[in-house]
């Protein structure tokens, strides 16, 4: 018989634990699977987490490697705020598209004068995007008490449709001879978000990303602001007890997360993808769920976790091309991972007795 | 005769604890037998195991000569087995008679139970309309629900867990006079409690629990209240010193305090008014759920009302929050400790942080000072005697009573003008109490306003120099403690709630 007993506290080395273990788990329930489609499954995991780093084209992966994790790891900072004050922002994906389309927006209306103020401006409008976004799901909960897991999520779809408007008619590009989508933003050099360094990948985003990940930590471990988010999170009566505005709260958390994912649209919209089109978000927003919780909510968590969940995704690509593999496989693969993680988090607060209990 | 009950070497344990411990006894029917012994000392894991909802780890149990191992309540209530909880498990939007129907067996139609419903209620003189809504009855009229869902499956044994803590003087009457009837006609009460003096008028056979153990069982009737403490706790009780005291200035004057509650079932504040003077202590008595959870909100500045409703040391802070009336000096310890006081899995030194960040200056322009919290925790728990192995551990790893001795420290060592407490000593051990109780003196004696709302009787008796009671949101008019009699105090808090007191027509030899 297998049974469950409380912590008195929380076990620290399960917590620390668990992502590496649930990584493994993955490997190994992904193996299988793999084998079952038919595929080599040694083959195929280590086409997806070694080659990409290590393999023989490791100089083009791992720029990839940067740019995916760049989006990811700015996206779920913002999120994993939320999160741990108990408010859920599920719709950093909407948050995502109306920034890179405010910030396109801006480089558009300026096309073609060239000046250096226009690049801030971009960003400043992208993060101001996804903010407005964000409060409306923020201002429904605090004026309203609407549940914003559902409003932030409906509002992607809304998002989505502003953003196939706008590339068949505002944004179009008028020499784009009919074709939907903006103007390619990378030709256009004072918007474009280009290359920093050349062949690794880094650009303005990523450098973002692990600004936003110094400030999270220093936030939640040293201020205040970060302290009332935990408290809020964990305790919300004592929260109130403590003098914590629970209305405020969700502003600031929903507002930074949105205004993070605004500036991650717009770092991409003006770097790897270039314009706006119908096609442009590729689902970041809600990975960077997966990789908030795989990083423990932690911001250098979430930064490891944002790099393994690139790898996943630039190995994946080459498991489809290499091997075969189906795109689902890799989808069900990721979905794999946040499972046994959560199914892994039961360990930091339970300990498993087998038999039957002792008296002590 | 047999015994209706016994039971044998009863053992429990759970990781870290040993719930009971070679735990014997045994019950006559129609006994009533009080079963003593501190928060902690294990008698709700032993009704539990009576019950069916905790199964032994060794140990017996003989109902009527045959064995008896009860898997689940139903089984033990098939046994004729009723218990009667601390807590209330009732549906507020419901009716009394849809209540009652979910907690039996086999409920009868719905005319039909209202019919016997009305029977037993007249029998055992508990007045109860089946027809009226849960959430509008008081606790002692909710505690009738309970006790007739029992009666309507004709038990052998009501087990009853502290059935007076939410009970006034007169309504505790009207309960003794019930089980009394109950007994005589053969049903065996276990009568749970910590209070000596209900347990001397009522029980006839007393078992008395210790750390999970039986320290000893008597007739409590030949035992003076004392006697059965010193028996409960094993060692001599000291009673708080209280010292003889000069009054300052008001401190904390409330005036014409209304105050809506957010629940639709919970109690709103109606037009309440006092003042405490520097040093003085009132004491605000009441059943629960009359107001005390309100009233400590509106004064600690979760919930804010009008300026001028409240004030202290002359300023009006009625419109305030709790971080700028603490910094006023108003500081307060809510009743609830993990969630409200503290949070449960944060660390000790972050529940410093808690409330102390403005009185002990832990912020700079927002920044933490992690050190300085760490150090004011460990002044707490070195101050206030908490056993804990360091601040690192997370408050839900305390007992209650060592998390609760340090919230209050937490407060008192951030020197309040004024201190409002809720249930300073709930659900904690008579030397933890003692300790509390004599701080809350000595703040007293050092010039401190302090406020403490209890549904313990005997504690405000003990530490308070007013008393004032709660009663469905009102609050009586604040009297000196001393000379004040029970009969007064329960008079205070509402008398019978409205409640007709039972005369049921008790059989010549009688317990009486």
């Amino acid at each position: 018989m297998i049974r469950l007993d409380r912590r008195p506290d929380p076990s620290r080395a399960w917590s620390l634990a668990t992502p590496p273990l649930a990584v493994l788990a993955t490997m190994i329930a992904g193996g299988l699977l793999f084998a079952a489609l038919g595929k080599p499954p040694v083959e195929a995991i280590r086409t997806i987490f070694w080659d990409p780093v290590f393999g023989e084209f490791a100089f083009y992966y791992r720029g990839q490697l940067l740019v995916k994790a760049g989006p990811l790891i700015l996206i779920a900072t913002g999120l994993s705020l939320g999160f741990r004050a108990g408010v859920w922002n599920i719709g950093a994906e909407g948050q995502y598209i109306i920034g890179a389309l405010c910030g396109a927006g801006v480089a558009l209306a300026a096309y073609p004068m060239e000046s250096a103020f226009l690049f801030p401006l971009m960003v400043v409008a992208g993060a101001l995007g996804g903010w407005a976004w964000a409060m409306i799901p923020g201002i429904l909960r605090t004026k309203f008490n609407t549940n914003e897991i559902l409003t932030s999520l409906l509002l992607v779809y809304v998002a989505e449709q502003l953003m196939a408007k706008m590339s068949f008619g505002l944004l179009r590009n008028p020499e784009g001879s009919g074709f939907p989508g903006s103007r390619n933003l990378q030709q256009y050099p004072s918007a474009a978000n280009s290359e920093l360094i050349a062949g690794t990948g880094m650009h303005w985003g990523i450098v973002a990303a692990f600004v936003a990940v110094i400030f999270a930590h220093v936030l939640l471990n040293r201020h205040i602001m970060g302290f009332n988010i935990r408290l809020a999170g964990q305790a919300p009566r004592a929260a109130k007890f403590s003098g914590v505005q629970p209305a405020r709260l969700i502003l600031f958390c929903l507002g930074i997360s949105g205004a993070l994912a605004g500036m991650a649209g717009l770092f991409e919209v003006a770097g790897p993808a270039g314009q706006i089109t119908p096609s442009f978000n590729v689902g970041y927003g809600f990975t960077a769920i997966i990789v908030a919780f795989l990083g423990r909510l932690h911001p250098v968590g979430i930064l490891l976790a944002g790099l393994l969940m690139a790898l996943t995704y630039v190995g994946g690509e080459a498991a489809q091309a290499n091997l075969g593999l189906p795109a689902a496989a890799i989808q069900a693969f990721q979905g794999m991972l946040l499972f046994f993680l959560l199914a892994g988090d039961v360990l930091t607060n339970f300990r498993l007795r087998l038999g039957r209990p002792e008296v002590a | 005769m047999t015994p209706l009950l016994k039971i044998e070497n009863l053992t429990k344990a759970y990781p870290g604890v040993v719930a009971n411990d070679h735990v014997s006894f045994e019950i006559g029917e129609g006994e009533v037998h009080a079963l003593l012994g501190e928060n902690g000392a294990g008698k709700s894991t032993l009704v539990k195991m009576i019950y069916g909802l905790v199964r032994p780890d060794e140990g017996a149990m003989t109902l009527r000569g045959g064995a008896y191992e009860p898997a689940t309540p139903h089984i033990a209530r098939q046994n004729g087995i009723a218990m009667v909880f601390q807590h209330f498990s009732l549906f507020e939007a419901l009716d009394v008679a849809e209540n009652v129907a979910l907690g039996m067996e086999n409920p009868p139609p719905r005319r039909e139970l209202a019919r016997r419903i009305r029977e037993v209620s007249e029998t055992y003189g508990l007045p109860l309309d089946p027809a009226r809504l849960v959430g509008d009855l008081s606790a002692g009229e909710r505690q009738r629900v309970e006790i007739i869902r029992c009666l309507l499956q004709d038990p052998k044994l009501l087990i009853m867990d502290e059935p007076t803590s939410v009970l006034t003087p007169q309504e505790v009457d009207i309960l003794f006079e019930t089980l009394r009837k109950l007994s005589t006609e053969g049903t065996a009460i276990l009568y749970i409690s910590h209070k000596l003096e209900e347990i001397r008028t009522l029980c006839q056979g007393a078992t008395i629990l210790r750390l999970g153990k039986v320290v000893g069982s008597c007739n409590p009737r030949e035992k003076s209240a004392r006697e059965l403490a010193e028996m409960m706790v094993g060692t001599t009780l000291h009673t708080p010193d209280r010292g003889g005291k000069a009054l300052g200035e008001v401190a904390l004057a409330v005036k014409n305090l209304s105050v809506a509650s957010a629940n639709p079932f919970g109690t709103s504040l109606r037009d309440i008014s006092f003042e405490v003077r520097k040093g003085e202590v009132l004491g605000i008595g009441g059943v629960a759920g009359n107001g005390q959870d309100d009233l400590l909100l509106a004064l600690s500045g979760e919930t804010r009302t009008a300026p001028g409703t409240i004030t202290v040391l002359g300023r009006p802070v009625g419109a305030l929050g709790p971080n700028e009336r603490r910094r006023l000096g108003v500081l307060s310890a809510p009743e609830e400790r993990l969630g409200h006081a503290a949070a449960p899995d944060m660390s000790l030194t972050e529940n410093a942080l808690l409330t102390a960040s403005i009185r002990k200056g832990l912020t700079k322009n927002g920044f933490l000072d992690w050190a300085g919290a760490r150090r004011f925790a460990e002044e707490v728990i070195a101050e206030f005697d908490v056993r804990t192995p360091g601040p690192t551990r997370a408050a839900r790893s305390l007992s209650g009573g060592n998390l609760q001795k340090f919230v209050i420290g937490r407060e008192v060592m951030q020197d309040p003008a004024v201190f409002v407490v809720n249930q300073p000593t709930w659900g904690v051990d008579a030397s933890a109490a003692a300790y509390i109780r004599q701080a809350l003196l000595n703040l007293a004696l050092q010039g401190a306003a302090i406020v403490c709302i209890s549904q313990d009787l005997d504690e405000l008796m003990e530490i308070s120099d007013r008393f004032a009671a709660l009663n469905e949101g009102r609050l009586s008019a604040p009297r000196p403690v001393e000379g004040l009699t029970i009969e007064e105090i329960g008079l205070m808090m509402g008398g019978a709630h409205g409640m007709e007191v039972a005369h049921p027509e008790t059989p010549a030899g009688a317990v009486a």
